[in-house]
């Protein structure tokens, strides 16, 4: 049979394919500017590429249905993704100009990569035929190991790089492993074929398959105990490219697990995610709690957030999936801003990231450590902020479907995080500086970015209806 | 029935007003006497707001009165409803009392970083009177919070030399416990399917929801966070750390309305929602109120500290609350509420005191002191009047509820009665041990001197403290009339099992 594309097909592909262009154009354009200029020109055209891919998101809404024989599903889950993704890469960008000039990085393929990975990330949410699940990812994968190594003077930036590109590749292996077991069992690659097969009774090769693709994306959201390198990378990549790494691809790898688990009805997952959910919070929590690197401690604290995600998978469907969906949105918008602001203050060659730093900072930079303490606090769950109403959902959802013990695991983590997050708020305002720390003021790019993170990250706290209503129709059509 | 128009969103408006009053502030230029008038008059406009629910509180009623009820967020089903029924009622007027006061009490004591310490008090004080009017759960939830953080940092920045540890202590001591409390609620709301506290409420008398088997860690997932918020003996060791550390505006609040979050709590929902869990542990319960009646008053007696003296007060004061809370009887019951509201006023009134001392001589330790009525007369007089408030002396205000609260715990067991009723002899012990150590004798230390009696504001602070421990001592009834419906609405539950 000859497949038959359709022009709606490009449709259900403009967001991807306007990022392709736009990062193309930052590539080739690269060589043409001014050598020691700052490249803020290409970020520009970058940002324009980011926001006209969300456009296309929203646009797409017209046009929800299959495409390329079936490879692309556009349902309201790929778009709440596709937007998600498209925020985060808008305010990374914006958060990058100022970096990028501190840091005297004048890469302009900066800008293309980071475009580049978004089209991996939002292909991952659309596509529902798990080779190009597999070839989104890389292209996501791809783009950030060079992104983690772009502090090129840095050794520990190289080594970042480096180890997240050999353990990378080692676990797409596994995912990759996992699909040809999948396919091995069902006869098919396609989500919604392994579904119907599996709903007439599942194989061991079946039940091997979904284990060896959690593993695969278990290393991607870097949930326990696939979770060892996330705070080496974290520390040695540059700021605003954690902001990204630790939202944007795993994001999109928590809607490939939502896809590969729920759509699929896949076997036995429950007790995996189980597992993962408890030794993430317990070992992300407690690994943070000694950390004097806020960037490190960050990364902890990335690996325990994964570990509240997960707990909403644990939970039944319906509730679970919006939870989980929420839960992403709520986190992207705390930690690209948190971040975004911990590039700010590193000031050149990232050198003021340990807590000791961040001493007096509420008295030198008033405004600076009140947002960091507004995502300080989402980040401990306290209300008003849409990280409570996350975790909330999240502990809700658990409990709605009687896993009593998870929420009380998940509750005693959330009250030992608490004592880090708080950490950085009671050494900002009550600690005396230790040593003479310079703080920048904040370029209008950053403000920008920054404004929109606080600005989100309230907003999901006091009004979630309009997003957890979003949330909760992208759960219904991931489950068909 | 009195249907006024400003009924339906009073409630709004007492929590919010001074929310709104921070968010203004946060724009205001840095103009440190403009902050300091802006925030008093805030302060004053809610006192004045809050007064509306007293004077057109229908007393006949005995459901929650101002309510408020608008779905707020559709999944999970949860509601802004807001109500107050007599007990709920006079805490939120004691918190909008207090709050002027605060402002007064800090207009010299506070003199760096004003504008953030005016928009944290503002903030606290929302969350306190959220606390104590919300009728659902999730939204009590996150008003208990959110008071957490406005505390912590009022501590944290504006107190004394420990104020770091102490603020810390202060904020795991009570996330950790209240966490507990998060997963009772989620347990409730999944076999409810709804926050609301009536609802609940009812699906647990009428047994539609069974909750035989988790009832005892239900009522214990509320307890512990309650019970460390009062607090109650052995969860109370954060107390005099915060008290000692805080500035005194945050003591006030800390002492005067954030520990009756705590048995505010026991009574609206341990009591409130599981009956017979709360029966059944009563005993236990009411021998740790009365360790923390005695040990609490103990250790008030050998402090030299006079801020960490009254800390230790409030120990062996609330725990009467909780004593009179497990009473169940009426009369008990009653009696607690009003000890919250009098220990409110008193220790409040104490807490400023010290603060007044402190600022001329910068130093809590009575021995540093001596004879100070013969150069403070005026100062010597209030102190006096509230000691003896505290102590409960008859016609003020600490002897109506403790009386009542002593009968209670006659009528349910005699030896409850006899045993917490020694506490009443050790506060009469270390609170005019304490009078008589820094206001009589000799002046020893030269320092004291050349001390200035207080000046009018102090005056302005120190009269409404007065006046109030005086009415309430006198007049009682005007509190009582509308504690005793909510009481026993309250009881007819516990007793009608």
């Amino acid at each position: 049979m000859i497949p038959q594309i359709q022009s709606a097909d490009y449709i259900r592909l403009l967001p991807e394919l306007i990022l392709i262009v736009f990062g193309t154009i930052v590539m080739l354009a690269e060589p043409m500017v001014d050598p020691k200029s700052n490249r803020k020109s290409l970020g520009l055209i970058a940002l324009v590429g980011a926001v006209l891919s969300i456009v296309a998101s929203v646009y797409q809404a017209g046009y929800m249905g299959d495409a390329f024989s079936g490879a692309i599903h556009v349902d309201k889950f790929s778009i709440f993704f596709h937007v998600l993704i498209g925020l985060i890469t808008a305010v990374v960008i914006l958060a990058s100009f100022e970096y990028l000039e501190v840091q005297q990085i004048k890469y302009g393929e900066y800008y293309g990569l980071i475009l580049l990975a978004a089209v991996g990330q939002m292909l991952m949410s659309s596509a529902v035929e798990l080779v190009l699940i597999f070839i989104a990812l890389e292209i996501s994968s791809i783009a950030t190991y060079i992104l983690a190594g772009f502090r090129r003077r840095v050794a520990i930036s190289i080594e970042s790089s480096v180890k997240y590109f050999l353990l990378g590749s080692f676990a797409t292996g596994f995912f990759l492993y996992g699909i040809a077991l999948m396919f091995g069992a069902t006869g098919s690659t396609d989500v919604y074929h392994i579904a119907a097969s599996l709903s007439q009774g599942a194989s061991t090769l079946a039940y091997a398959g979904v284990a060896l693709m959690f593993v695969g994306l278990a290393f991607k959201v870097a949930s326990a105990p696939f979770h060892v390198w996330t705070p080496d990378v974290y520390e040695g990549a540059p700021a605003p490219v954690v902001a990204l790494m630790s939202t944007g691809p795993k994001a999109a790898a928590f809607a490939v697990l939502l896809r590969v688990l729920f759509a699929t009805a896949a076997p036995g997952w429950f007790w995996l995610i189980w597992v993962s959910a408890i030794l993430s919070m317990s070992i992300g929590n407690i690994g943070a709690l000694v950390q004097t690197s806020v960037k490190r401690m960050l990364a902890y604290s990335s690996i325990a957030h994964a570990g509240y995600l997960l707990m909403a998978f644990a939970a039944a469907q319906d509730i679970g999936i919006s939870a989980a969906i929420f839960y992403t949105a709520a986190y992207a918008a705390m930690n690209v801003g948190a971040f975004a602001l911990v590039a700010h203050l590193a000031n050149v060659g990232e050198k003021y990231v340990t807590l000791d730093d961040y001493a007096g900072l509420g008295r030198r930079a008033p405004a600076q450590a009140a947002i960091l303490t507004v995502f300080m606090l989402s980040l401990i769950g306290i209300p008003v902020t849409g990280g409570f109403l996350a975790k909330f959902y999240v502990f809700q959802a658990a409990m709605q479907s009687h896993l009593t013990g998870l929420v009380v695991i998940g509750v005693i983590n959330s009250a030992i995080a608490s004592y880090y997050y708080l950490r950085v708020i009671v050494v900002m305002y009550m600690r005396d500086p230790v040593r003479e720390v310079p703080v920048l003021r904040m370029s209008p790019g950053l403000l920008v970015a920054v404004s929109a993170c606080v600005v989100a990250t309230i907003y999901l706290g006091v009004l979630p209806n309009k997003v957890l209503g979003l949330a909760i129709e992208s759960a219904k059509a991931l489950v068909r | 029935m009195n249907t006024h128009v400003i009924d339906s969103f009073i409630l709004s408006l007492v929590v919010f007003v001074p929310l709104g009053g921070a968010l203004l502030l946060m724009i205001l230029p840095r103009r440190e006497r403009d902050i300091r008038i802006f925030t008093l008059t805030v302060a004053v406009l809610t006192f004045i707001l809050s007064l509306h629910m007293p004077i057109h509180f229908d007393y006949a009623q005995h459901d929650f009165q101002f309510q408020v009820n608008a779905p707020w967020i559709q999944t999970p089903n949860i509601h802004y409803h807001m109500g107050v029924d007599g007990v709920s009622m006079w805490l939120v007027v004691l918190t909008t009392f207090l709050l002027p006061l605060c402002v007064l009490v800090s207009w010299h004591s506070v003199h760096e970083r004003v504008k953030e310490f005016h928009i944290l008090l503002l903030m606290l004080s929302s969350a306190i009177i959220g606390v104590f009017v919300s009728l659902d759960l999730f939204l009590f939830y996150f008003f208990w919070e959110a008071s957490l953080i406005p505390m912590a940092l009022l501590i944290g920045v504006f107190g004394h030399d420990r104020r770091v540890y102490a603020a810390v202590k202060f904020f795991l001591y009570t996330m950790i416990a209240s966490v507990f409390m998060l997963a009772a609620m989620l347990w409730l709301y999944a076999h409810v399917g709804s926050f609301d506290y009536t609802d609940i409420q009812r699906a647990i008398a009428t047994k539609a929801v069974d909750i035989s088997g988790a009832g005892k860690w239900l009522f214990l997932g509320f307890f512990i966070a309650f019970a460390v918020k009062v607090p109650l003996f052995p969860f109370h060791t954060w107390l005099p750390d915060a008290h000692v550390e805080a500035p005194t505006a945050g003591s006030v609040l800390l002492a005067g309305v954030l520990l009756k979050m705590g048995t505010y709590g026991l009574l609206r929902f341990n009591i409130g929602l599981f009956p017979d869990e709360a029966h059944r542990n009563a005993p236990w319960i009411v021998v740790l109120a009365i360790i923390g009646i005695i040990y609490g008053a103990l250790v008030a007696m050998v402090q030299p500290n006079m801020k960490k003296l009254v800390a230790y007060s409030s120990v062996s004061h609330l725990g009467f609350v909780v004593l009179g809370i497990f009473s169940f009887t009426t009369i008990g019951l009653v009696g607690g509420t009003f000890v919250m509201l009098a220990h409110g006023v008193s220790t409040g009134a104490l807490f400023t005191l010290c603060g007044m001392i402190y600022e001329r001589r910068h130093t809590y330790e009575i021995t540093e002191y001596g004879g100070l009525a013969t150069v403070m007369p005026v100062y010597a007089t209030f102190f006096l009047v509230i000691t003896l408030a505290s102590i409960g002396l008859p016609l003020l205000n600490g002897f109506v509820g403790e009386f009542m609260v002593l009968s209670g715990a006659f009528l349910a067991n005699p030896v409850w009665g006899i045993v917490s009723a020694t506490g009443v002899i050790w506060s009469a012990c270390y609170m005019l041990w304490m009078y008589k150590r820094v206001f009589y004798g000799e002046i020893t230390n030269d320092a004291n001197r050349k001390l200035r009696d207080l000046n009018n504001r102090e005056r302005i602070i120190l009269w409404p403290f007065a006046a109030a421990a005086v009415i309430m001592g006198v007049a009682p009834l005007l509190w009582t009339r509308a504690i005793d419906p909510a009481v026993q609405t309250i009881l007819a539950q516990v007793m009608g099992r």
